[in-house]
C-alpha cells in the first residue's frame, strides 16, 4: 500500500526525523488562510506548493512550484489544486490533484538519497545512502554504482552504530553533522521495522544553508499483509489512487489487473494465470487482464469474474483456464454454464478444464447449447480464443 | 526414492481443527500419509479427522508423544510464523507451510531462526509437496500423480499441477513434486531443492518452473550448469506481465534487468536447460530430452 507525501511526513515526524513541514489543503476556499498559516507557523515567506498524488515525477509535470511570496503562492495553489497532473508514472490520462501540501521553502546546500527496502536475496533489510540525491537514482545505480553505499541489517541484532557510520561515510558530511545523520538513519530503520514498511525512500534528504539535515520528500510502501496490525496506517489508504476495476474486483476477493488487450482471462492460481496470458500472446492474441480466481472456482466466483472482465469494453473473447485439483471440474463447468445463462453473455467463451472429472466437465459444456467453446489443452484454448476475435 | 518426505515421514498437522486443516488433513490421510498427530492451541486432548488423530496443544508435546519429524502448517497467516517457529524450536526436521499472506517482517524473523537451526522449511504460500505413492503434505491433488522418475519444482501452485499432468500424459511419472512458494521470503529456494533432486538416485529428470521477479531462477541455472548433469526442462511465467505490477504472488514483480521473463529464459537456455516457450511444452520437452539422453 502506498501513501501520500504529507502522510509520509506525518509518520517521519513521529519518529523524530526532521521534515520540510507544511499544511494540507483540499479545497480552494482554504488556500489563502492556509498560506498565511504556513508562513507564520514555519516562519517562511517563500513557499512550495506540492501536488499530492502517488505517482512520481510531480515536479517535471508541473505539480510542484516554488513561490516567492503569498501572492505567488495563491496563484500556484489555485492552479495545481484540481489540475490534471500528467507525469511519466501517471500515464497519458493523468491524475486529478485533490490535495496539495503548502510547505516552507528551504535554502538547499546539498542533496542526499536514503532508502530502505527488503533485499530478497539476503532476506534482510538493506539501507542505502548516496551523495547523489535529487537525481534519478536508477541512473546513478547504473552508471556510478560506487556512489551508492549499502548496509544489511540482522533482524535480531538490529541496526548497529558502526554500520551506520560506515554507511554515511559515503555522504562526506562535516564532523558536526555525523551524529545528527546517524540518528536519522537509526530512526528510519526503527520506523521501517515497526510500521511493516516495504519501502522508505527519502529523496532528497537535504543539507540546508543553515547546516541542518531535513527530509524534503518521502515515499513509503507498506506490506499489505501486515496492515491488520497498523490501523492508523491502513486508514491512510486513498481509494482515489486505486484503479476502479481493481477496487471492484477486490470486493469479490478477486485478484485482477487490467491490461490493454482484447482476450479476457479467468484462471486459478497466479502462476497459471501468467502462463495463460503468455500463451494467448504466443498465439497472436493480447491478454486483456490478469485474473486469479483463487482455489475455489464456484458459481459466484465465475460470475463475479465475468462481471469484472466485461467492464472492459475491449474484451472480445474470454478464456477460462482452471486446473481442478481439489475443486472438481464438473462443478466448475456447471458454474460456467449458470453464469453464462444468468449474465446473458454475448462474448464467446473458451473453457479449458483439466484435472478431476475433466471429461464429465467437457460433456456438460458441449451439451449446454450455449456459445461456450470447450478446449482440450492450453494450446487448443489459446488458439480458439484468438480465432474468434 | 523421493526427496524430503517419504512413507517413513511421521507427520504433525498444525491447525488440524481448522477448516483447511480438516479438509486437506483428511485428503492427506486418504493418500496414505503417515499422520501421527495434530496441533491446535487450546484443543489438546481432542481427537480430529473422524476421531482418528490425537490433538495436542503444542508441537513439543506432539513430538514427545509421537516422535514426529515432519509438520505441515495450515494456520491463518497472522499466526503462521509463530507456528513455524514453534516447529523449529521443537526440533521438527521438515516443515511445510501452506498459509498465504504472512507479513514479510515475520518471515525475516523465521528465516533468521532457520539459519541457526537445522530445520528445512518449504513455503510459505505454497501448495506443499508430494512424494508419489508415499507421502502428501499440503494441497496437491494426489490422484493426478503417477510414480516415476521426474522431479518437479515450482514457484507456483497450479503450475505444479499443470506440470505433473503433462508429465503423466507423456507416459512419464513423478518422484517428488513440490511448490516452494511465491513469497519474497521463502524457506527453501530452488538451489536447496535442486541439490536434493540431484542426489536422489531415482530422479532422472527435473522440471523447474519460475516466474518474473527476483533472481532465484538465474542463480539456480548457474548452479545447474556447474553441478547437475540430469536433464532439466525450465519454464518462466510472466512474459506478458507489465513491469512494476504485482501479479498475485508477492514475488512476481518485475523490477528490471535480469528479472524479466525474457532475460531469465535466455540465462536458463545458456546454462543448458531446455526452456519452454509456452507452458504447454513442459511434458513434451521432457520426453524429448529424456529420449536424447537415452540415445547417447
Amino acid at each position: 500500500m502506498k501513501i501520500h507525501e504529507y502522510q509520509a511526513k506525518q509518520i517521519l515526524k513521529k519518529y523524530n526525523i526532521p521534515i520540510q513541514d507544511g499544511l494540507v489543503v483540499d479545497n480552494r476556499g482554504d488556500i489563502n488562510e492556509t498560506i498565511k498559516n504556513v508562513q507564520k507557523t514555519f516562519n517562511s515567506k517563500d513557499l512550495i506548493i506540492k501536488a499530492q498524488i502517488h505517482a512520481g515525477g510531480r515536479g517535471k509535470g508541473g505539480g510542484i512550484k516554488y513561490c516567492k511570496d503569498s501572492d505567488d503562492a495563491i496563484v500556484h495553489a489555485n492552479n495545481i489544486l484540481g489540475m490534471k497532473l500528467i507525469t511519466k508514472q501517471t500515464g497519458r490520462e493523468g491524475k486529478k490533484v485533490k490535495k496539495i501540501m503548502i510547505t516552507e521553502a528551504l535554502d538547499i546546500n546539498k542533496e542526499y538519497y536514503i532508502a530502505l527496502t527488503l533485499d530478497r536475496k539476503k532476506k534482510q533489510i538493506v539501507v542505502m545512502a548516496s551523495s547523489e540525491g535529487g537525481m534519478d537514482i536508477e541512473e546513478v545505480a547504473e552508471k556510478t554504482p560506487e556512489k551508492i553505499k549499502k548496509i544489511w541489517i540482522n533482524p535480531i541484532k538490529g541496526i548497529q552504530d558502526e554500520q551506520i557510520y560506515n554507511l554515511i561515510n559515503v555522504l562526506n558530511l562535516e564532523a558536526t553533522l555525523i551524529e545528527e545523520c546517524k540518528n536519522i538513519i537509526e530512526n528510519l530503520y526503527n520506523c521501517y521495522w515497526e510500521t511493516d514498511a516495504s519501502l522508505i525512500e527519502i529523496n532528497p534528504l537535504v543539507l540546508t544553508e543553515q547546516n541542518k539535515l531535513i527530509a524534503i520528500d518521502a515515499k513509503f510502501n507498506f506490506d499489505s499483509n501486515a496492515l491488520y496490525r497498523h490501523e492508523e496506517i491502513h486508514a491512510m489508504e486513498d481509494p482515489d489512487e486505486i484503479d476502479p476495476y481493481e477496487l471492484e474486483a477486490s470486493k469479490y476477493n478477486l485478484n485482477y489487473i487490467k491490461l490493454d488487450g482484447n482476450v479476457g482471462c479467468m484462471v486459478n492460481g497466479a502462476g497459471l494465470a501468467m502462463a495463460t496470458m503468455d500463451i494467448i500472446k504466443s498465439f497472436g492474441g493480447e491478454p486483456a487482464n490478469f485474473l486469479d480466481v483463487g482455489g475455489a472456482a464456484s458459481v459466484d466466483t465465475v460470475k463475479n469474474g465475468f462481471k469484472i472482465i466485461l467492464q472492459d469494453k475491449n474484451v472480445k473473447s474470454i478464456l477460462i483456464n482452471i486446473f481442478g485439483g481439489i475443486v472438481r471440474c464438473d462443478r466448475v463447468a456447471n458454474g460456467v454454464v449458470q453464469a453464462v445463462l444468468e449474465l446473458d453473455l454475448t462474448v464467446p467463451v473458451v473453457v479449458r478444464l483439466e484435472g478431476t472429472n475433466a471429461t464429465i466437465a467437457k460433456d456438460i459444456l458441449d451439451k449446454s447449447g450455449l456459445s461456450i467453446i470447450s478446449a482440450t489443452s492450453m494450446e487448443d484454448a489459446a488458439q480458439k480464443c484468438v480465432e474468434v476475435l | 526414492m523421493s526427496i524430503l518426505v517419504n512413507k517413513d515421514s511421521r507427520v504433525i498437522i498444525q491447525g488440524i481443527t481448522g477448516s483447511e486443516g480438516t479438509f486437506h488433513g483428511q485428503q492427506m490421510l486418504d493418500y496414505g500419509t503417515n499422520v501421527v498427530a495434530g496441533v491446535t492451541p487450546g484443543k489438546g486432548g481432542l481427537k480430529a479427522l473422524d476421531n482418528t488423530i490425537d490433538v495436542y496443544n503444542n508441537v513439543k508435546d506432539a513430538k514427545i508423544a509421537t516422535n514426529a519429524n515432519t509438520s505441515i502448517v495450515f494456520v491463518p497467516p497472522r499466526f503462521a510464523a509463530n507456528a513455524i517457529i514453534e516447529a523449529i524450536n521443537a526440533g521438527i526436521e521438515t516443515v511445510v507451510c501452506i498459509s498465504e499472506g504472512i507479513p514479510v517482517k515475520d518471515m525475516i524473523e523465521v528465516k533468521n531462526k532457520l539459519d541457526n537451526l537445522k530445520t528445512t522449511l518449504i513455503g510459505p504460500n505454497c501448495p506443499g509437496i508430494i512424494s508419489v505413492d508415499e507421502c502428501k503434505l499440503g494441497i496437491i491433488p494426489g490422484f493426478i500423480c503417477k510414480k516415476g522418475s521426474i522431479g518437479i519444482l515450482s514457484k507456483s501452485g497450479t503450475l505444479t499441477y499443470e506440470a505433473i499432468d503433462q508429465i503423466i500424459k507423456e507416459g512419464l511419472g513423478v518422484s517428488t513434486a513440490l511448490g516452494i512458494g511465491g513469497d519474497q521470503i521463502i524457506g527453501s529456494d530452488m538451489i536447496d531443492i535442486l541439490k536434493l533432486f540431484n542426489d536422489d538416485p531415482e530422479t532422472n529428470g527435473i522440471v523447474i518452473i519460475g516466474e518474473i521477479g527476483g533472481t532465484m531462477e538465474v542463480d539456480a541455472a548457474r548452479w545447474i550448469k556447474e553441478n547437475c548433469d540430469k536433464p532439466i526442462v525450465g519454464f518462466i511465467a510472466g512474459q506478458t506481465a507489465p513491469p512494476g505490477r504485482r501479479m498475485g504472488h508477492a514475488g512476481a514483480i518485475v523490477s528490471g534487468g535480469d528479472e524479466t521473463a525474457e532475460a531469465k529464459m535466455n540465462i536458463l537456455e545458456n546454462c543448458g536447460i531446455k526452456v519452454c516457450k509456452t507452458v504447454a511444452e513442459i511434458g513434451g520437452n521432457m520426453k524429448k530430452i529424456l529420449k536424447g539422453v537415452h540415445n547417447e
